[in-house]
């Protein structure tokens, strides 16, 4: 690039410069200072109380020999039971979502009288704060007074009242119907707009040709959605992976359900270990961060593919 | 006095040089256009006047000063845009007055040349509208309403009718032209229309790929075109081209030979050119005339006017003619048409495109007459 | 859909109703068992026989709520302010100058959206201590920019970059500074995209959890979503689930009002992110 010589693209250069520094200095105050710091953290044995005191134990708290026997985060059993129950929580929240969505965005693209009713009906999941979600479904998943339990026992499919949130088997599967309930909406609506920017000439064309919409659906509208549906798929995977609040306020640190977020919190603040809470931390930004990487890699090589 | 010098102005996009030696001297008061076909530079051009893009090489001066690195509010410039660039969210008269206030000027001052634009301009009744509420012709009145209340020493104007009807453009284009007798700024306007160029100019530059092709008064560049590109590009309908070859000379002036054979007289110099070149002889529409020896043409099709009507003809080898006779057609398809191409109002092009000089009046008088 | 059959349509209506019932059903529960006496809720009722508003008065009387419903919106309004501001500026910079590591800083400016809460939690938490605002607002509201600047200046760089060209070249011709560019030509257009964008800064602040829960520490510095979170009753064993369904119809009904009123523009923003991203 040639230097900007003329006076105008000097100007502008430099307020440039003046109008990015405010914003750069506080997201670099807020986000890039704090996460170097964590990552730091991750190689001392700094505690809560005494932030000020600690020795640097370098890889020691991921995977460290003492004696023979092997310590670290690689070999915490609580460690690996939250990557299992996040991933499990990930996957089948999201292929859910993304499945109900598809279904909702569907028929939402029909025009049918009281449609822009129904969309707001199908937003208000949404605007519901997560803690707030988990409060009301806590209360209808309840084992003595929930809904739930009340009308399965009405029907007769269960016997007994089950503990949704509180018993080992069931907890995982309420944590993800809650925020499958909660997040449906969202995916509904991306594939919405994806569906809404087709162009309708080659649904009129197979619909003079007679083709049975099944077969429209699945040869035509699906591969046309498919790009859009997969930023919004792993928009909401990368999401799910971090998952907090719904996790905590609906089951606390029980472990059949926490999530690596929910580990790492528990270790920083719970049990005051700033070091080990805060490789944890790190283990979990490196997924994300590798995963992503990933994504937008795959993501190149896919269109420079489809492209040739 | 606001005259404008460009010497040997260049610019490169990347690896391509968009502009590549440019030299004008365009006078104080003038009404100044460059024209040419799209890709040429001439927009390129006036930004770099502006002072909307760089200047990577030679020198650009207004008013005798050196400006090539002044930011265009220092160089005492006013542009009207293609599009307008209007600002939406504000009315027409604070549009006109945003460039005053932005210097801080009275608002007396802003008043009393927003009124006066407006009344030049007739845009009085409009003035509490919002671009959006306005007509294109009346968009278009505002732009040029924001250049004039800056009392510019220079204004710019790129390609202000393309975006307007027809109609539109014929009156505007005299609205404009009445506005430079009465301002009489210095004016550089930038159009592809070649009947735009040919009735505002003073002068025309006509440019192509990044160069100036020539430069001169309208009238001058139609009769005397200094290239086969200018030739074709003045003048509607085109000026017509035949593949000729040189066949020896008279009185000094040289004579072509059609593809069929026969002779035709040229007032270009015969020096310098070898017996049998290849070259183009060039003569437009209105100057054909019919009847008489000449080669015999078939006319394809019959287009008429209603003030004149032009015959479509082709040749006994495949030549295609355009001749453009006042009135209506006497012919039709069909009809078989002698045509003579009288030598005065012909054109000799070499093979490099170039316009082979003519013989002074004086010289070919006492040659042969053709 | 006038084309389809009467079963087809039956069955079409059905499946509107089940995804109406699965959307507003729990909010609807919600709404019933706040208007319920406690002693009514554990006698198994669904239905409240007699409503009334004491579980309302009770949340109120039991915890500074309506303090921390004060300290949401001052926290959300403060972060989406200083959100906007800071982003439309970087907006203009990010999306119509061109320089050297643009599209890297972009992307790195997103790439902090994908940050998980957690994994700047103990830097964070030093970093608020050290400057003294532990267990106050401001810290809330330093935490919460890192989750709305990377989106918001991402879609004001969007809208920023549509802006027509010539409308910018205007301005200089006028004698106009980026800065009154910006502030006198653009601003004035960006309307529908910093509502959108305050918008869903708004709902993201003022849902925020972690930061709040980690970085107050008595009651009255609580923001909405961690004092619903932490209501406790007087049984150590049940929570008073009446009072929390109070808390939550409470908070819960203008965010809706919000979405419904401007939902159009929350998708415009929503789906300007993520499609285009």
């Amino acid at each position: 690039m040639t230097a900007a010589r003329s006076e105008l693209e000097r100007t502008r250069r430099r307020y440039a410069a003046l109008f990015l520094a405010p914003m750069l200095v506080t997201l670099a105050l807020v986000a890039g200072w704090p996460l170097v710091r964590t990552i730091w953290f991750g190689f001392t044995d700094a505690r809560l109380s005494t932030l000020d005191d600690y020795a640097f134990v370098w890889f020691e708290n991921y995977y460290a020999v003492w004696d023979g026997q092997a310590f670290g985060l690689l070999v915490d059993p609580d460690w690996w039971i939250a990557v299992r129950n996040t991933l499990v929580f990930t996957v089948v929240s999201v292929s859910a979502e993304l499945v109900l969505g598809l279904v909702v965005a569907l028929a939402l693209d029909v025009d049918f009288p009281g449609r822009a009713a129904m969309r707001a009906i199908v937003l208000i999941p949404w605007a519901i704060p997560t803690v707030v979600s988990a409060k009301i479904w806590g209360w209808m998943l309840h084992d003595q007074f929930g809904v739930l339990n009340a009308m399965l026992m009405g029907l007769g499919l269960i016997a007994e009242p089950v503990a949704w949130t509180a018993s080992p088997d069931t907890a995982l599967l309420a944590v993800i119907v809650v925020d499958v309930w909660k997040t449906t909406p969202f995916m509904a609506l991306l594939i919405l707009a994806a569906l809404q920017m087709l162009p309708r000439d080659c649904f009129e064309a197979a619909r003079v040709d007679g083709i049975h919409p099944v077969r429209v659906f699945f040869r035509v509208t699906l591969p046309l959605i498919w790009p859009a549906v997969m930023v919004a798929v792993i928009f909401r995977a990368l999401d799910a992976l971090r998952a907090f609040d719904l996790i905590y306020v609906l089951t606390a640190n029980a472990r059949e359900t926490m999530t690596m977020s929910v580990y790492a919190r528990q270790q920083l603040v719970d049990f005051q270990e700033v070091g080990y809470g805060s490789a944890a931390s790190t283990l979990l930004f490196l997924i994300i961060a590798l995963l992503t990487i990933a994504t937008i890699y795959l993501g190149r090589v896919d269109l420079g593919g489809r492209r040739a | 006095m606001t005259e404008v010098v460009l010497d040997a102005l260049t610019k490169r996009f990347g690896r391509t040089d968009v502009i590549r030696g440019v030299d004008l001297s365009i006078r104080s008061g003038e009404f100044f256009v460059l024209v040419g076909p799209s890709g040429c530079g001439k927009s390129t051009l006036l930004r770099m006047i502006a002072g909307l893009e760089e200047i990577d090489g030679g020198t650009l001066s207004i008013g005798g000063a050196r400006v090539n690195d002044l930011a265009p509010k220092n160089r005492g410039v006013a542009m009207v845009f293609q599009s307008y660039a209007l600002y939406p969210h504000m009315t027409v008269h604070e549009n006109m007055a945003f460039g005053l206030r932005l210097a801080r000027t009275s608002s007396e001052t802003v008043e009393a040349r927003v009124r006066r634009a407006a009344e030049m301009l007739e845009l009085g009744p409009l003035l509490d509208r919002r671009p959006a509420d306005l007509s294109g012709g009346q968009r278009q009145r505002v732009a040029i309403g924001r250049a004039i209340v800056r009392e510019p020493r220079l204004f710019l104007f790129d390609e202000p009718l393309s975006n307007l009807d027809a109609s539109l453009r014929v009156q505007t284009r005299v609205e404009i032209a009445k506005l430079h007798r009465a301002l009489g700024a210095t004016m550089i306007y930038v159009t592809h229309d070649q009947t735009e160029a040919m009735t505002l100019a003073d002068r025309i530059a006509v440019m192509r790929e990044g160069q100036v092709a020539q430069v001169g008064r309208p009238l001058e560049l139609y009769h005397r075109p200094a290239d086969r590109f200018v030739a074709g590009f003045l003048g509607s309908p085109a000026m017509n081209f035949l593949s000729v070859r040189a066949a020896g000379a008279r009185g000094g002036a040289l004579r072509c030979r059609l593809a069929d054979g026969t002779e035709v007289a040229t007032p270009a110099r015969a020096d310098g050119v070898a017996e049998g070149a290849a070259l183009t002889l060039g003569i437009r529409p209105e100057h054909v005339r019919t009847g008489g020896d000449g080669p015999a043409f078939e006319v394809d099709l019959v287009e008429e006017l209603g003030e004149a009507h032009l015959l479509h003809l082709s040749g006994p080898t495949g030549e295609r003619l355009v001749v453009r006779r006042p009135g209506g057609a006497e012919t039709r398809a069909g009809a078989r048409l002698a045509l003579a191409f009288p030598a005065e109002t012909c054109h000799v092009f070499g093979e490099d495109g170039a316009a082979l000089a003519r013989l002074p009046e004086a010289e070919r008088a006492r040659g042969d007459a053709p | 859909m006038r084309r389809w059959s009467v079963a087809g349509k039956i069955g079409f209506a059905l499946l509107l109703g089940a995804i109406a019932l699965f959307a507003l059903g729990p909010f609807v529960y919600a709404v019933t068992t706040s208007l319920q006496p406690s002693q009514a809720l554990f006698s198994g009722r669904f239905l409240p026989r007699d409503p009334d508003l004491s579980n309302y008065s009770a949340v109120f009387a039991e915890q500074p709520f309506g303090r921390n419903i004060l300290n949401s919106v001052l926290v959300a309004g403060a972060v989406v302010s200083l959100s906007l501001a800071l982003g439309v500026s970087a907006a203009w910079a990010l999306g119509r100058v061109h320089f050297r590591g643009r599209a890297a800083l972009l992307l790195a400016i997103l790439s902090v959206s994908m940050f998980p809460q957690v994994a700047v939690l103990s830097g964070m938490f030093e970093l608020i201590r050290a400057l003294g605002i532990y267990n106050s607002l401001p810290g809330l509201i330093l935490a919460d920019l890192m989750l709305t600047l990377p989106f918001t200046v991402w879609v004001l760089t969007t809208f920023m970059r549509a802006l027509p060209r010539e409308l910018e070249e205007a301005a200089y011709m006028d004698g106009a500074t980026p800065f009154s560019l910006v502030l006198r030509v653009f601003l004035p257009l960006m309307g529908p995209a910093l509502a959108a964008t305050a918008l869903l800064a708004f709902i993201a602040a003022w849902n925020e959890f972690l930061f709040a829960l980690t970085f107050t520490l008595t009651p009255e510095m609580r923001t909405v979503p961690v004092a619903i979170a932490l209501i406790t009753g007087a049984s150590a064993y049940e929570l008073p689930w009446g009072n929390i369904m109070a808390a939550s119809v409470i908070v819960t009904v203008p965010l809706i009002g919000l979405v419904l009123v401007f939902q159009r523009r929350i998708v415009s923003g929503l789906t300007a992110g993520a499609l285009k991203g």
